[in-house]
């Protein structure tokens, strides 16, 4: 990096006139963006500036003259040149525009008031501005079934295509799931999937957004709205933590839809299916949206199993707050904790983190569930951004499978792996979505990446004098809630002392988990990122005295109220019986703690145990900030009413203050945020002043983190296989549950290992077996897979049918499991 | 559960190697599945797919693409019989009613025992000896009526066995090139002489086909 000071050369332009302006143009450039650029529209189908130009469809032909007369060209295949002459207005023009139109709409059904697309169709539009006006074609136009589904989230009809190859080229360059493709070419061409293989793309809902027809249509969305009657608004995707920028649409007060914001720094207008989708669970009708308290007589387990709401008798707000305040002033010091806040906003997150602090009296507080990295390791480790690990020299993945965990950051790497710009090493149990683009991918046992990583770097492997010589990001996360965070952090601390400039890139996979850790929802830190032992001036004199006691993470709060040392525990937003890993110590907790206070948008696992139930506010009905896994604030916007008398959960905290007669000394968001900027140097610009779209990155911390002593390799058991809980997109979780067009897509549990691990069980795949580890053991299918490594049974956590987390022990820093094969069913053939 | 037979599966592997991209092997084992099974069944379009590393979506798309490929069951003999302008005016209509009668099927359908498919198609490129058709690509020139009945006994009793092959095999392509004919899957950054096809025959007629 310290090399940069050489030729720092202005970039050359190229001079080019477009409709007799002249324009700098980058060299390279297209004619089309370069006209975009200088505000002129040149109108097209096909082209889109994310991906590579095809010339398909003919509508942005163009006049232009590099010296050799005026040519008709197709402006998305043409790059500027020196004294280049472009036309867009001119009669030719004008007439090929109309002629390429004609002819795409000879075979369009101009079905447009029964078409979802009408009111925002390029192809309405463009006919509307620079169509002939009537068409010659008198004959029968092509007839196809429609529509057709093809996947169980989008519709594809046949007739409204005008083969322009954007969800195609989509499929194939961008997401790499080519799934779909031109079949029988020629007049009867059209976009098919193979028969009995559907576009099940983690991105396909992607392709409905960019059909410049109404061709593609999502299945969630169809017939739902017109886009005249849309209110819309700008916000920031919540469900994972890379925070996409997203456009929100409601019709009569209910989301309909969402659509991926092109914004440079993080999506490039790309969206995951999760993220597109996941509105629907806003609008479930299983939403909880009045206060409840828990049923005098005790529960009935029977009846919650099929009826979990008769465990509860409605309540109002003032008697459930109540009640909160009469647990919590009885409650003995140092006995209330706070687990969860990393749904929220960023002011949510800060209201409690300060409720808890200097009302409640703890430090108990963690926003996440035992299943990323050490806090400090996120606030602290983690400087590089998106685009860093785009165009490091080398980028180690040394984490989750991204394509579950984090899929747009997987869509950026792939995108930047494939163009050269980055080159990608992982080091994983299994092989993942981005191994088919690493130039290297090495197997691991799990919860052992940092040896094989020191062995690699310690050995005369080329990997470390490539790590040596150029830039170097570290996508560090958890790849498997099997193995303990300071297994996974230990790569940090290899790389410490022989890549010492390796950036880190944290992939913290929970919603708002960064901003939740930079507002102190962790026991060890504060907001403005800096440690409790330690608070800044500004901090200590807005909040005051503070909690002495150090505090528990997730296990130790879960520990304690096993105990019985915890008097109020507050679930915000937090399920520890479907997340945390150790699903035994998270049931004997949640049953443990005297008074169990959940604030949550839908019963769960562990909500339906709370004795005092607070409906929240869910995503679209509350406006704040939210950060993503890089440390960058965007703003959330408001767009619909919460359901019943649901509250944000920053209102709770202060009303909660209040009637514990104190004061957080906000009674709106825009004082949160004002506060947090005063309070929080770190947030004072990002926090200070609205932001725009690409948001404002928050670097630098109050403080190291410490990093986990290299440790040796944990113990191998010979006969058994190294469990590897990893995430799938479509997980036991709530959202997926209560999102009516995603429920049905999660996949079915199994036990996955290497055929040749599969061979020396002895049963064949698709046998039931029974797996037990030292904690508990499981009845399910095992199946082999050549993408796991060797000596792994891989589990996806959570699961929607089994009780995974009886396998872990939260405690222990890897999980090794014995298959059993006593009583086993071979598979149906 | 493989489609391809053990041998085909062996040749597959075979043509992969000689692309520097298995992609490349597409079209080739498509050509391999056809001979096998007489068309292009779903479940070998499913493992060419997997063979060439890509999804069965691309291998249909290619495969559509070309007529030539059949992706339903044909009979054992397909009749392609021209009935462009040159035919057509040479008899083509009357010779397609006269085997529409013959073989009991419209232009399109298969006979019942599986053994002929008849079709009709477009120019063949044979016009200076017209009415042609061709049998599994095999032509025959200037066909009457009588010459058509003759043809259908002549293949139903097996006697042109030797010279028309089943469908699917539309030449007996020579699948093994001798070494000094081969062009090699060099990266074409390492490519530093005239290309190999160019090379003048050694002078002991090596290479000479």
């Amino acid at each position: 990096m310290s090399d940069t000071t050489a030729a720092e050369a202005t970039p050359s332009t190229v001079e080019v006139t477009i409709d007799g302006v002249a324009v700098d143009a980058q060299p390279g450039e297209l004619v089309i963006a370069a006209a975009e650029r200088a505000g002129v529209h040149i109108p097209r189908f096909c082209y889109h500036e994310r991906m590579s130009s095809v010339g398909m469809c003919r509508m942005c032909l163009v006049e232009i003259d590099t010296g050799r007369g005026p040519q008709l060209q197709a402006s998305c295949m043409v790059q500027v040149s020196p004294q280049m002459v472009v036309d867009t207005t001119s009669e030719r023009t004008q007439r090929a525009q109309e002629g390429v139109l004609e002819m795409l709409l000879i075979n369009h059904p101009l079905d447009c008031p029964v078409c979802d697309k009408g009111g925002e169709c390029p192809l309405q539009d463009q006919t509307m501005a620079y169509g002939p006006g009537e068409s010659r074609f008198v004959e029968e136009k092509r007839h196809f079934p429609k529509p057709i589904p093809i996947s169980e989230l989008v519709h594809l009809d046949r007739e409204r295509c005008i083969l322009c190859d954007r969800c195609t080229r989509f499929a194939d360059e961008i997401a790499g799931d080519p799934l779909i493709d031109f079949t029988e070419r020629g007049n009867e061409t059209q976009v098919l999937t193979f028969p009995g293989e559907p576009f099940s793309s983690y991105f396909s809902g992607n392709t409905v957004q960019i059909c410049p027809v109404g061709a593609l249509t999502a299945a969630p969305y169809r017939f739902k709205a017109r886009p005249w009657d849309l209110a819309q608004t700008e916000s920031t995707c919540t469900t994972c933590a890379v925070g996409c920028r997203i456009a929100i649409q409601s019709s009569r007060n209910e989301l309909v839809r969402c659509l991926g914001v092109d914004i440079d720094p993080v999506n490039h207008g790309w969206l995951c299916d999760k993220g597109r989708f996941a509105y629907g669970s806003v609008g479930s009708p299983e939403r909880v949206t009045r206060p409840m308290q828990a049923r005098s007589g005790g529960r009935v387990a029977d009846i919650a199993e099929v009826e979990p709401m008769r465990n509860f008798e409605p309540s109002d707000w003032a008697r459930a707050l109540d009640a909160v305040a009469a647990a919590i002033k009885t409650a003995r010091p140092g006995a209330i904790a706070v687990l969860g806040g990393a749904r929220g906003t960023n002011e949510d997150a800060y209201a409690w983190s300060k409720l808890a602090r200097t009302v409640l009296g703890t430090n108990h507080v963690d926003a996440q569930l035992g299943d990323g990295l050490a806090a400090d390791i996120t606030v602290g480790l983690g400087t590089a951004t998106i685009d860093d690990a785009c165009t490091a020299d080398t980028t180690l993945l040394v984490c989750g499978d991204l394509r579950e965990e984090l899929p747009v950051l997987q869509l950026r790497l792939r995108g930047a792996a494939r163009s050269g710009s980055t080159r990608l090493v992982e080091i994983s149990p299994t092989e993942t979505g981005l191994t088919r683009d690493a130039a290297r991918s090495e197997r691991c046992r799990g919860g052992e990446a940092a040896a094989v990583l020191r062995d690699l770097l310690d050995g005369d492997d080329p990997l470390s004098d490539e790590l040596a010589a150029g830039s170097v990001v570290v996508v560090l996360g958890r790849s498997s809630v099997a193995e303990s965070a300071e297994a996974a952090a230990e790569v940090a601390s290899v790389l410490a002392d022989r890549v010492p400039h390796a950036k880190f890139l944290v992939a913290a996979r929970r919603g708002n988990v960064r901003g939740a850790l930079d507002m102190g929802l962790s026991p060890g830190l504060l907001p403005g990122r800096s440690l409790s032992a330690d608070p800044t001036p500004a901090l200590a004199a807005v909040w005051g005295e503070l909690p002495p006691e150090p505090g528990h993470d997730a296990a130790g709060i879960l520990a304690a109220a096993a105990a019985g040392d915890i008097d109020v525990l507050f679930l915000l937003g937090a399920d520890p019986l479907t997340d945390f890993p150790d699903s035994v110590l998270a049931r004997l907790g949640v049953a443990g703690a005297r008074t169990v206070v959940a604030v949550d948008t839908f019963l769960n696992q562990s909500t339906i145990e709370a004795d005092i139930f607070l409906p929240a506010a869910a995503f679209g009905e509350k406006s704040g900030t939210t950060t993503n896994f890089e440390g960058r604030v965007s703003e959330l916007s408001e767009l619909v009413t919460a359901p019943g008398s649901s509250r944000p959960d920053w209102m709770i905290a202060a009303e909660l203050a209040m009637l514990c007669d104190a004061d957080l000394g906000f009674v709106s968001v825009s004082e949160i945020t004002a506060e947090i900027a005063a309070v929080c140097e770190t947030h004072a610009e990002a926090m200070g002043s609205p932001v725009d779209g690409d948001g404002v990155l928050v670097s630098g911390a109050a403080f190291e983190p410490a990093l986990p002593p290299a440790h040796v390799a944990p113990p191998r058991d010979a006969y058994g296989l190294r469990l590897v809980c990893n995430r799938k997109l479509y997980d036991g979780g709530v959202t997926v549950a209560q999102t009516p067009a995603l429920a049905s897509l999660r996949a079915e549990t199994a036990l996955r290992v290497h055929p040749i691990d599969l061979e020396r069980v002895g049963v064949a795949s698709g046998t039931e077996v029974e797996v037990h580890s030292e904690r508990g053991a499981l009845r399910l299918p095992i199946v082999a897979d050549s993408g796991v490594g060797r000596h792994n049974a891989v589990l996806a956590f959570p699961s929607p049918e089994l009780d995974v987390g009886a396998l872990i022990d939260a405690t222990a820093t890897v999980t090794d499991v014995r298959i059993e094969t006593r009583g086993t069913q071979e598979p149906a053939p | 559960m493989s489609f391809f037979t053990e041998e085909n599966r062996a040749l597959a592997g075979e043509i992969i190697g000689r692309y520097p991209k298995r992609r490349s092997a597409m079209i080739p084992l498509l050509h391999v599945a056809q001979g096998q099974a007489g068309w292009v069944t779903p479940e070998a379009m499913t493992e060419i797919a997997e063979l060439v590393d890509t999804t069965p979506a691309e291998v249909l798309g290619t495969c559509s693409f070309y007529e030539m490929f059949k992706r339903e069951p044909v009979g054992k003999y397909l009749v392609n019989i021209c009935v462009t302008m040159s035919c057509a005016l040479a008899g083509a209509v009357e010779l397609m009613e006269h085997a529409e009668e013959r073989l009991g099927v419209r232009a399109g359908g298969t006979t019942p025992d599986g053994m002929f498919t008849l079709a009709s198609a477009e120019c063949q490129a044979a016009c200076t000896e017209a009415p042609c058709l061709q049998v599994n690509y095999r032509y025959r020139y200037r066909v009457d009526t009588e010459g058509f009945d003759q043809l259908i006994d002549d293949l139903a009793s097996g006697s042109l066995e030797g010279e028309i092959p089943q469908h699917g095999i539309t030449a007996r392509v020579r699948q093994r090139i001798p070494e000094d004919r081969m062009v090699g899957a060099v990266p074409p950054a390492e490519v530093n002489e005239a290309p190999v096809w160019l090379a003048v025959p050694a002078p002991n007629g090596a290479g000479s086909s």
